[in-house]
């Protein structure tokens, strides 16, 4: 009777066990993620607002020809294989560039990925006469892959791209274009708005739902082509709280798992509760950038180093909880593209009074400039107290700085416009403060220092002229060595710095801030960040 | 009582006019691209001006008005420059949760007005009216802003008793994003509702705390009491006077929530009007910020004359203008 009495409790001990662990393995794994958007991004193949986007919309269910890899947090990211399993410029003709694509990859619908839908969605972004045209996609990346003059099938696994001229960096453009199924478009009767609630890609993920401004439901793609990427979670799901305090609070209470870009003021209590704030090196300036027209105060260069050598960036850091590290460049100095550059960028006072008494400038004969700045908004970090900041430090070393401040979708407006035109010469405005994403050597390099891409033509704010760094770009572009490229690109930045073309203040660092049930998160050095990676 | 029906519906017309005029021009008037919604910060000028040409907005602002009214009329409200989706749907969905949270704040704040007010009035001068008179000069004065997040601090991060933010469950295992009255999606409408009821209530108390006070100075009400009626009979002849104010005033109040409550959808991610203009505003996106606009407007238009037909029904003198 004992031993069946043993046996009785031993079952009654070992069963509530066995039924938990068997509901634990079948139970669906679920991470509830506050994102900062007011509304979930582009669902059709391109999403919209900005590189940060891509995280949730884009690299989630689409995948590039050409990745980067954002699943690795110790070193800077690099161009790795993806529906391309590779691509070389053309010896003879280095516009030329094939593409080797992935065979076997299936959409989310079942159809297969081959070069015919390659070719389809480049018309998809490129080509007005094509059905499939799709403006709003279009509108988002054209204007990052601006080097494409051409394309064409070569065979159902290869795919021949030219380039406008040679352009050895051609292959940075390509994370930026996404794939997705021409199937699922014919299927849905051509209609984008459609294809926007039952998108299909190649991703790691599946839309499951899609509750405009409400959320995104992601669940995991179990046939997926790279194991690597296999999701850890089953479903993700993404809830856009644009406001910062709310998101925080929203995690406090338990409503959702993680969130990006916790408000400094609240890191403190985070920390106190068990919350983990992940961040890391993120590709993004936050700078003044000068106009170098002439009239303009920043025209001699001690007056721009002399700026620079005034910020201490240390008490910045401090302003934002932590949430930032100084600038002692437009990249950080883990960048391959950093370089040595000669001027080195530090807070020191003495200098930079120094510099201004030789620019004929004092405390009591201040240099007047007018700066342009947002109220706020993404990538603006905290615009006015860090601008006050700023115009105090400025205002030390005899640089008395007045600001016009607009909303940020005006300032951009300003940015596009170039600091030559009326609505900024013609107000006197000879500095604008931007936010700059500096993913890779395009965005970070190219567009802010060759003489081709002065406003209107690109970003080119100031205005910047110089025939030497322009022949220099040129070699970058005919350069198809890695390390001879960087080494290049490594010699623009120095440039930059040499020539003090921006005052660099912080560099933004992208901060997560996890509950304990998140137990994995690799947060890479991108703004491309690879939601695969979240393991709770 | 048809005639002054007519009268008023005729009214209606002429302001639903200018309402359309000032729901599509107010937007022009402030700073910044309507393409900033869909071009990235540093799309060249050619891809700018493609997106000008396939939206209509490079054509003159009367000819784009011309279009857009006369769309408007036939019930197509556009399609958002941003999402692609259509106007229509992006708005009603979005009014019927703000009707929900400004109906419940709405009734939170007359109630408590009401109650408050009448006591205050009954008691001029005395503790109870200093107390609701004090409540009402706080509710009206209060940022919804502070309070909102004053309230989640509290009642979600402190207590964990209800939720910090959004409109329900919504998940895919639960049937979907719509609304239900049950207590899962209930407990995420009482703080916003709570945060938003403070100014109607801070109204309504005054309101009726000087009606009550008024009415009761009157020679009816001497009458009342020199005929020897309960406390509770004379009560309701001084309800029945003040009804028609309180019920002008609460419909004014509900107009307003419909449109004023940007701050407190964003705080609590209240996927309403209020939310879905602070989107349509920041990127510029403008025909969903003209068509949001126009239905708000245009409920507030509605909602004045439902309340001028009601109170001839509700206060027989009105029938005689």
């Amino acid at each position: 009777m004992k031993s069946v009495l043993r046996q009785f409790k031993r079952i009654s001990l070992a069963l509530p066990l066995a039924m938990t662990l068997l509901h634990g393995a079948g139970a669906e794994t679920v991470a509830r993620y506050g994102i900062s958007m007011a509304d979930i991004p582009l669902t059709t193949g391109q999403p919209d607002r900005g590189a940060g986007a891509y995280q949730f919309t884009g690299h989630t269910l689409y995948d590039p020809l050409v990745a980067w890899e954002a699943n690795i947090g110790t070193r800077p990211g690099k161009l790795v294989p993806g529906l391309a399993t590779g691509w070389k410029s053309d010896a003879k003709e280095p516009k030329k560039w094939i593409f080797t694509l992935r065979k076997g990859v299936k959409f989310h619908d079942g159809s297969s990925f081959d070069a015919d839908a390659v070719v389809w969605n480049l018309d998809k972004v490129l080509n007005d006469k094509s059905p499939q045209y799709d403006a709003k996609q279009s509108a988002q990346v054209r204007p990052r892959i601006p080097s494409i003059a051409s394309y064409k099938k070569v065979s159902d696994t290869v795919v021949e791209i030219t380039t406008k001229d040679v352009d050895a960096l051609f292959p940075y453009q390509l994370p930026w274009f996404l794939i997705s199924s021409p199937a699922q478009w014919e299927k849905l009767g051509h209609d984008w708005s459609k294809v926007a609630f039952q998108p299909s890609g190649t991703g790691p993920f599946r839309l499951d739902k899609l509750v405009p401004r409400e959320r995104a439901e992601l669940v995991k793609n179990t046939a997926y082509w790279d194991p690597k990427r296999l999701a850890k979670t089953d479903r993700i799901i993404l809830l856009p709280i644009p406001d910062a305090l709310t998101r925080a609070n929203a995690l406090l209470s338990g409503q959702v798992d993680l969130i990006e870009t916790p408000p400094p003021d609240v890191l403190p209590q985070l920390q106190k509760g068990g919350f983990k704030v992940v961040t890391n090196v993120t590709p993004h300036v936050w700078p003044y950038h000068f106009s170098t027209q002439p009239g303009s105060p920043w025209t001699d260069i001690r007056v721009r180093k002399a700026a620079n050598l005034a910020v201490d960036r240390d008490a910045i850091v401090k302003l934002l909880n932590g949430l930032a590290t100084p600038a002692k460049g437009q990249l950080d100095s883990s960048s391959p593209w950093f370089g040595k550059p000669k001027f080195v960028i530090k807070y020191d006072l003495a200098q930079a009074r120094a510099l201004m008494a030789q620019a004929g400038y004092s405390k009591d004969k201040p240099l007047k400039a007018k700066v342009i700045i947002a109220q706020g908004g993404t990538g603006q970090m905290l615009s006015l107290p860090m601008n006050e900041f700023i115009q105090q430090s400025l205002a030390e070393v005899g640089i008395a700085v007045e600001f016009e401040v607009v909303e940020l979708e005006n300032l951009y407006l300003h940015w596009r416009s170039g600091a030559k035109a009326d609505m900024n010469a013609g107000k006197g405005i000879t500095a604008i403060n931007l936010g700059y994403v500096t993913a890779d050597p395009f965005y970070a390099l190219t567009r802010f220092i060759d003489s081709r891409y002065i406003a209107p033509n690109g970003v080119n704010w100031g205005g910047f002229s110089d025939p030497k760094v322009d022949a220099v770009l040129d070699q970058i572009r005919t350069t198809f060595d890695t390390k001879k490229q960087d080494a290049l690109l490594a010699s623009i930045h120095q440039t930059m710095v040499d020539q003090a073309l921006m005052l660099w203040v912080v560099h933004d660092v992208n901060p997560h801030a996890l509950s304990p049930k998140v137990k994995q998160f690799v947060q890479a050095q991108h703004w491309f960040q690879d939601l695969t990676t979240i393991g709770m | 009582m048809p005639v002054y029906l007519l009268r008023r519906l005729l009214y209606t017309l002429p302001i639903a006019l200018g309402v359309t005029l000032l729901s599509f021009l107010l937007v022009y008037l402030a700073p910044g691209d309507p393409l900033n919604a869909i071009a990235p910060a540093d799309a060249p000028a050619e891809v700018v001006s493609a997106l000008k040409s396939a939206y209509g907005l490079d054509k003159p602002l009367p000819v784009q008005y011309g279009l857009w009214l006369a769309r408007a009329v036939q019930g197509d409200l556009g399609v958002s420059i941003a999402s692609g989706r259509a106007v229509r749907s992006e708005v009603l969905s979005a009014v019927r949760n703000t009707l929900i949270l400004a109906a419940f704040a709405a009734l939170l704040g007359m109630v408590a007005g009401v109650v408050l007010g009448a006591i205050a009035g009954n008691h001029i001068g005395g503790a109870a009216d200093r107390f609701a008179s004090g409540l009402s000069v706080l509710g009206v004065s209060i940022p919804h802003y502070w309070l909102g997040l004053v309230l989640t601090i509290i009642f979600s991060v402190w207590l964990d008793w209800l939720p910090a933010m959004g409109a329900g469950p919504g998940s895919s295992a639960d049937g979907g994003n719509a609304w239900a009255w049950d207590w899962a999606h209930f407990r995420h409408l009482i703080l916003p509702g709570v945060t938003l009821c403070v100014i109607p209530m801070g109204i309504v108390t005054r309101t009726v705390r000087a009606l009550v006070a008024e009415t009761l100075q009157q020679e009816f009400v001497t009458a009342l009491w020199a005929r020897g009626l309960s406390r509770l009979a004379v009560f309701r002849h001084v309800a029945k006077n003040a009804l028609p104010t309180i019920l002008a005033v609460t419909g004014l109040q509900l107009g307003y929530l419909m449109g004023g409550s940007i701050l407190v959808e964003t705080v609590f991610a209240w996927p309403g009007t209020g939310f879905l203009l602070n989107t349509a505003i920041f990127q510029r996106d403008i025909p969903l910020l003209q068509g949001t606009i126009l239905v708000l407007c245009m409920f507030f238009v509605a909602l004045n004359l439902l309340v001028d037909v009601l109170q001839p029904l509700i206060d027989p003198r009105m029938r005689r203008i």
